[in-house]
């Protein structure tokens, strides 16, 4: 796998962070059935931030990222995104998916409606927009994603690369807080991953809060200000890209780095 | 050692296809005898064909449209069909007792059902919608007629009820439930306490009438389209309301659905019909006596919606998770995301099964001539019980199934033309 992603040097004049908290994590946990999936975790995101979760296959770094926007109800502690806790009211559930945007592994693409009706279908129904300012919208960021002209087709006409930058486009034209990724270039062909992830990087450059769950470790090298290493539940190791890479400081983190960076 | 460096200087240039795939002759040599099985089979199809046509279309088309009875048919030809009973009792068969005078009331109707189904089957006439409300209550009017007011004061108490959800909704700014708890309220007041002055003060006022056609009078083809269309009309609604309530969530909802369509479907239709036709009197409250079509169409309803909710669920089970995820990261509402996205997926995909049903409802019609409804069988038995037809068989059924066989292909061609419209991929 190589580490470099792109060519080109990536923009840092707008990636900032501040001090304002966009999640906050608290003593989280989680159980699918008896199985112990996500084990006390504590996690704050500011604004600006780009996180990357990584860690082996069934580590529970998707589960939480879906914890986030309550794809997955947690059952024990504290998840507050943007100022708004995440309960079992349906208000506030709503509220935070309006402004949290995730792009899916399986790119999840409504297949009966165009491309531009897939990005426009949120925008009328849970923000009221009128049609034809959706439409305006949905151009814009199909052409920033580079695909303005696919926008009569269907999803199924499209290549995966294709697809995952419609899905992207879709999640902003809700103009969401926060972007999340749960493993947006796993299921695509080495040549289309490379699109996907600059389309990623602009995003971050427009300072976009990110969560990316990813084993692009090119990407978490260049791009996040934090990587953060899961295991078993758990959260193992949480640094700075450079230092979690170059010298990791817990042996399963070394382990995972030496099988994933080792071919 | 030999060079394996290759480099392709220019591009090969298209050659037309081979004669196998071109030609009529190429296809007739490509899919019927392309080799001593194939052109076997070729040979046994065509003979099995012609056994099966070789009596029945000189039978057919020197049929005798004219005679007066069986025993004239006999003594002309007795080798032919004898279509003339067709010719004596078609409008029968078409119309059952319906009086001769008032059919172009059913007439009406039935082409009045193509304008009101076009908002629904195409969506260029989306738009036009409103009609296929109207229609409903429109036909009920035309077919039994009477004073039209009755009719009119339903459609009344839906936009009464209406207006209470709207006002409450954004003059009061109620919720949705409790507004919709208002509407049921104003739906029910206007009910029992301005509906029936209404009417009476319209019927004096204003006198629109027809004359009114008894439900025993209806017969024939008329009482199938009748049943058949109101079924499929009710059935397909209820149906997704039940599929979607299994899957709910909440363990209520899901039971009852559970329970209400494990239940009808596990009982026979004909046990159903004569539940309307015989028991459903006795529990209903003293003095409500419901017309006997109205009891069966609910039968036939509940029948089939149970199957229609089964049809769909294996559409919902079939579209991926991530659609539901999909939608619900987009903070699209429940009610949102069935209406949008998973509802028009999952009917696209069980749209096989649903005109299955709809097709198996129309000819399950034909049942009601069990409780004593002429449908066109019933009416067949009736006609052939006549001392003129007496002993006539194979002309009458012939002709039902026909009306039957062209109601139903249409029904299936137009799947068909769907399936083939909302195809949105590649293959």
């Amino acid at each position: 796998m190589s580490d470099v992603i792109t060519e080109r040097a990536i923009d840092r004049s707008k990636m900032e962070i501040s001090d304002e908290v966009a999640i906050h994590i608290s003593d989280m946990n989680k159980w699918f059935g008896n199985f112990h999936v996500l084990r006390d975790i504590n996690l704050e995101v500011r604004r600006g931030e780009r996180i990357v979760v990584c860690g082996p296959s069934g580590s529970g770094k998707s589960t939480l990222i879906r914890c986030i926007n309550r794809l997955e109800e947690h059952q024990q502690g504290k998840i507050i995104v943007d100022g708004t806790e995440l309960s079992s009211d349906l208000k506030n559930i709503d509220k935070i998916r309006s402004e949290v945007g995730m792009c899916f592994q399986h790119f999840n693409l409504f297949p009966h409606l165009t491309i531009l009706e897939n990005c426009t279908l949120a925008p009328i129904w849970v923000r009221k927009m009128a049609r034809k300012d959706a439409e305006e919208t949905a151009m814009h960021y199909l052409e920033k994603v580079k695909i303005p002209e696919q926008a009569d087709k269907f999803p199924g006409q499209l290549s995966g690369g294709q697809q995952q930058r419609v899905a992207i486009a879709r999640s902003l034209c809700m103009k969401p807080q926060i972007m999340l990724f749960d493993e947006p270039t796993s299921s695509l062909d080495p040549e289309m991953i490379k699109e996907v992830l600059d389309t990623m990087i602009e995003l971050a450059e427009e300072g976009m809060t990110m969560v990316c769950v990813t084993h692009e470790m090119g990407f978490a090298r260049q791009v996040a200000n934090r990587v953060i290493f899961m295991d078993e539940g758990q959260i193992v190791e949480e640094n700075e890209p450079a230092e979690f890479f170059d010298n990791p400081k817990s042996d399963r983190t070394k382990l995972f780095l030496s099988q994933i960076l080792g071919h | 050692m030999t060079n394996i460096s290759f480099v392709r200087e220019k591009p090969l240039p298209q050659l037309p296809p081979p004669i196998t795939e071109s030609t009529t002759i190429g296809w007739i040599r490509k899919n019927l005898f392309s080799g001593w099985l194939s052109t076997l089979l070729t040979i046994f199809s065509v003979y099995f064909l012609y056994i099966c046509l070789k009596d029945f279309i000189p039978w057919a088309y020197g049929g005798n449209w004219s005679a007066g009875s069986i025993r004239e048919c006999l003594d002309t030809n007795p080798d032919v069909a004898c279509f003339s009973v067709i010719g004596a009792r078609w409008r029968q068969l078409l119309f059952g007792f319906y009086p001769y005078e008032e059919y172009w009331r059913p007439i009406l109707t039935f082409i009045l059902l193509f304008v009101s189904v076009t908002p629904i089957l195409s969506r260029r006439f989306a738009k036009y919608f409103w009609i296929s409300l109207i229609y409903p209550g429109l036909a009920v009017w035309l077919l039994w007629g009477g004073s039209v007011w009755p009719v009119f004061s339903i459609y009344l108490a839906f936009v009464f009820s209406g207006l209470g959800f709207y006002i409450a909704r954004n003059q009061f700014k109620l919720s949705t439930g409790l507004s919709l708890m208002i509407a049921v309220i104003s739906l029910i007041v206007f009910y029992l306490f301005l509906a029936s002055p209404f009417v009476s003060l319209f019927k004096y006022i204003l006198p629109i009438n027809l004359v009114v056609i008894e439900s025993m009078q209806f017969g024939g083809f008329l009482l199938s389209m009748i049943i058949g269309f109101s079924g499929i009309a009710a059935s397909f609604p209820i149906g997704i309301l039940l599929a979607l309530g299994r899957q709910s969530d909440l363990p209520l909802v899901k039971m009852i659905c559970v329970g209400f369509i494990e239940f009808i479907r596990g009982v026979p239709l004909i046990t159903l019909l004569f539940v309307a036709s015989v028991l459903l009197n006795y529990f209903l409250p003293p003095g409500t006596s419901f017309d006997i079509i109205v009891r069966v169409i609910i039968m036939v309803t509940i029948f089939s919606a149970a199957y229609m909710a089964e049809v769909i669920r294996g559409g919902l089970a079939a579209l991926p998770v991530g659609q539901h995820e999909a939608s619900a990261a987009l903070g699209l509402s429940y009610w949102q995301s069935q209406r949008l996205i998973i509802m028009p997926q999952a009917l696209k995909i069980s749209i096989p099964g649903i005109v299955n049903t709809f097709i198996g409802l129309f000819k399950d019609t034909t049942l009601v001539s069990i409780i004593s409804l002429m449908d066109p069988v019933g009416l067949a038995s009736m006609i052939r019980a006549h001392r003129n037809w007496n002993g006539i068989y194979w002309e009458l059924y012939v002709a039902v199934g026909l009306m039957f066989f062209v109601c139903c292909f249409g029904m299936s061609q137009y799947s068909q033309y769907l399936e083939r419209k909302l195809k949105t991929d590649n293959s």
